[in-house]
């Protein structure tokens, strides 16, 4: 599946100063295709996770559209774009992200339980051995630290198998052993399994793991070469 | 792993804020139970005692109101007697607009060895009565006879056994339905054998007789005619005879009813503020709730859910802990208004005949219903402005 943002900005108003808003990202075009790592850097305040969320079906654009393989994401209803997300949009969002009355298996089964589909138990569970946290299964999330909780959401995020997997910050938590264990995850599973992965990123680290990588800058956005 | 519904594992495994939610619908449902409940039991009391009372006007004689309350005889079953000739009865027959006329007679039994329980004997005319008398035949088809007495549901004797009035053994013939009123602690029975009792009372040095005559009633109970005016009867029936009080009996009900009237309006006024205050507490647990779990729903608004999902998802959790707040105030409530009833009784000192089992279980059914409407329905507000809510903001907000 192939993702394309076109003119694509996120405009709030504000009750102070000169203009009565402001862009926190300016209009955008950008392509994530599927098979490669996207990486999107750039310093904190720069629009970085508004575009994700954007590109991602969670924060609708002021202006612009974003289309799924000819889909106009937006034009779609909420039922049949959170439908999307539980299946072929995997997020893995910045900070914590658990359900804390469910376990941490529940957690990471959760967009399958939502829709009543099979559970990808099996998905899970080799993804949590991968990343490290299976034997915190049965835990909750309130007993985990913030670096397994963040290895939860990527897991939650990558057992559903998605067309494209958005990623903010995703290692932010995690000490330099585990940042190469989640990295090589995305890369592995972008290019093994023919599929986008969009991720944003101060990390340096992870520009090796690119296949594409965008920086932004005040609200606008450039690719950068290599 | 927990395959039960969302809704309810995020209500078990949060079981301090599910308690404080179904505690406070529980103080609801018990206020709703327990008043409905007390208010009917007062009406129905007042119901059986119009039906007892049966009769537009009751003759007494004159010195009876200062010798005894006749509200406290029929509400509490205080035990009294005064007397009067028989040919009262007659003499009320004679007076134009009278329909029917019965006579009773009452007769305290003693706390004494004589006595092995000390109750109000009434004596009817089943042949005239139509008082007491229909109530008597639900409970017993045929005619009581000789030394044959039904006894109120209050009193401690059973059908088969005997009891002393004035060393006079009486046999137990039918126990009667409960009346909630003092009724139910009086013992029934003919005249003949209340005439043997009256005997037997004044062997024992508790005089009845008065100077007119051997045969003597309590009361005259007076049914007046269709359509004839009951204040020109009553007046009528004070000057036509002598020594004799002619009394309304909605005189006697209108004190009842003003006190039940009083008490109602209590209940219901009582149980608007609890409902009222207790929506009002909903209404920002809920959306105090829905705040605090934010973070929570932009999870799984990014793992799919719709807002319709997550409103349905508030609106289940509500409802189920309206469910449970509502059984435990509706069992509550009908532990403590059941086996208390009587303490009840007593402490309003009124008329109090409890619903038929139907209708107790209609009502714990309707508080049930309303305690899930009404935590679902205080939901609402959150639910919807929850579903309003972007993920993405709420993630933000929530780091």
């Amino acid at each position: 599946m192939t993702v394309k943002a076109e003119g694509v900005s996120k405009r709030y108003f504000r009750k102070a100063g000169g203009a009565n808003y402001f862009y926190a990202v300016q209009p955008v075009s950008l392509e994530i295709a599927p098979g490669g790592v996207t990486v999107l850097t750039g310093r904190s305040g720069s629009g970085k996770t508004t575009l994700l969320n954007m590109l991602c079906g969670l924060l609708r654009p002021s202006e612009g559209s974003v289309w799924y393989d000819g889909t106009d994401l937006y034009a779609l209803d909420d039922k049949v774009l959170s439908r999307l997300r539980s299946g072929q949009i995997g997020i893995v969002p910045q900070g914590r992200s658990a359900v804390d009355t469910l376990t941490v298996l529940e957690n990471i089964l959760l967009p399958a339980r939502l829709y009543r589909r099979p559970l990808p138990e099996a998905a899970a569970v080799q993804w949590m051995e991968k990343l490290g946290i299976a034997p915190l299964r049965d835990a909750r999330p309130t007993e985990l630290s913030g670096g397994e909780l963040r290895r939860m959401a990527i897991v939650r995020a990558l057992a559903q198998e998605p067309e494209v997997l958005f990623a903010d910050e995703p290692t932010g938590d995690l000490d330099d052993e585990n940042t190469r264990l989640v990295l090589s995850a995305f890369r592995d599973y972008a290019h093994e399994k023919e599929k986008a992965v969009f991720m944003v990123t101060h990390e340096n680290d992870a520009l090796q793991y690119a296949d594409r990588v965008y920086r932004m800058d005040s609200g606008n956005i450039t690719r950068q070469p290599g | 792993m927990n395959k039960l519904p969302l809704p309810l594992v995020n209500l078990l495994r949060k079981p301090g804020r599910t308690l404080a939610l179904a505690l406070l619908i529980a103080f609801l449902a018990l206020a709703v139970f327990g008043g409905s409940v007390v208010v009917l039991s007062l009406r129905g009391g007042l119901q059986s005692l119009e039906a007892r009372l049966g009769a537009d006007i009751i003759l007494v004689p004159s010195e009876a109101q200062s010798k005894v309350s006749f509200q406290n005889m029929f509400l509490q079953g205080t035990t009294g007697a005064f007397y009067m000739d028989a040919s009262v009865l007659d003499k009320a027959l004679e007076v134009e607009g009278v329909e029917k006329a019965a006579p009773q007679t009452f007769l305290a039994s003693l706390k004494a060895d004589c006595c092995s329980i000390k109750i109000q004997v009434i004596g009817i005319d089943p042949a005239l009565d139509f008082t007491v008398q229909p109530w008597i035949s639900r409970s017993l088809s045929r005619e009581m006879g000789d030394m044959d007495v039904a006894v109120g549901c209050k009193v401690e004797a059973d059908v088969g056994e005997t009891i002393r009035v004035y060393d006079q053994r009486c046999k137990v013939t039918a126990r009667l339905e409960p009346t909630g009123t003092g009724l139910d602690t009086a013992v029934y029975c003919n005249m003949d054998t209340m005439n043997t009792l009256l005997r037997a009372a004044e062997e024992k040095g508790v005089s009845h007789r008065i100077e007119s005559g051997d045969s003597v009633i309590s009361a005259v109970y007076v049914k007046v005619r269709d359509g004839a005016d009951i204040d020109a009867v009553n007046s009528c029936l004070n000057g036509h005879i002598r020594k004799v009080t002619a009394v309304r009996t909605r005189s006697m009900i209108t004190g009842v009813s003003d006190s039940l009237a009083g008490i109602s309006r209590t209940v219901t006024i009582l149980i608007a503020a609890v409902w009222v205050l207790a929506i009002v507490i909903l209404l920002l647990t809920f959306v105090l709730i829905i705040r605090e779990r934010s973070r929570e729903f932009a999870v799984l608004r990014l793992a799919g859910a719709s807002r319709g999902m997550l409103s349905r998802m508030v609106l289940r959790e509500s409802a189920l802990c309206g469910l449970l707040g509502g059984v435990a105030g509706t069992g509550l409530a009908a532990l403590l208004l059941f086996p208390f009833a009587q303490l009840i009784e007593s402490a309003l000192n009124l008329p109090y005949l409890m619903p038929e089992t139907g209708t107790v279980l209609l009502l714990a059914v309707g508080t049930v219903l309303l305690s899930v409407g009404v935590a679902a329905l205080s939901s609402v507000t959150a639910a919807y402005r929850l579903s309003r809510v972007d993920p993405g903001t709420a993630l933000r907000e929530g780091n």
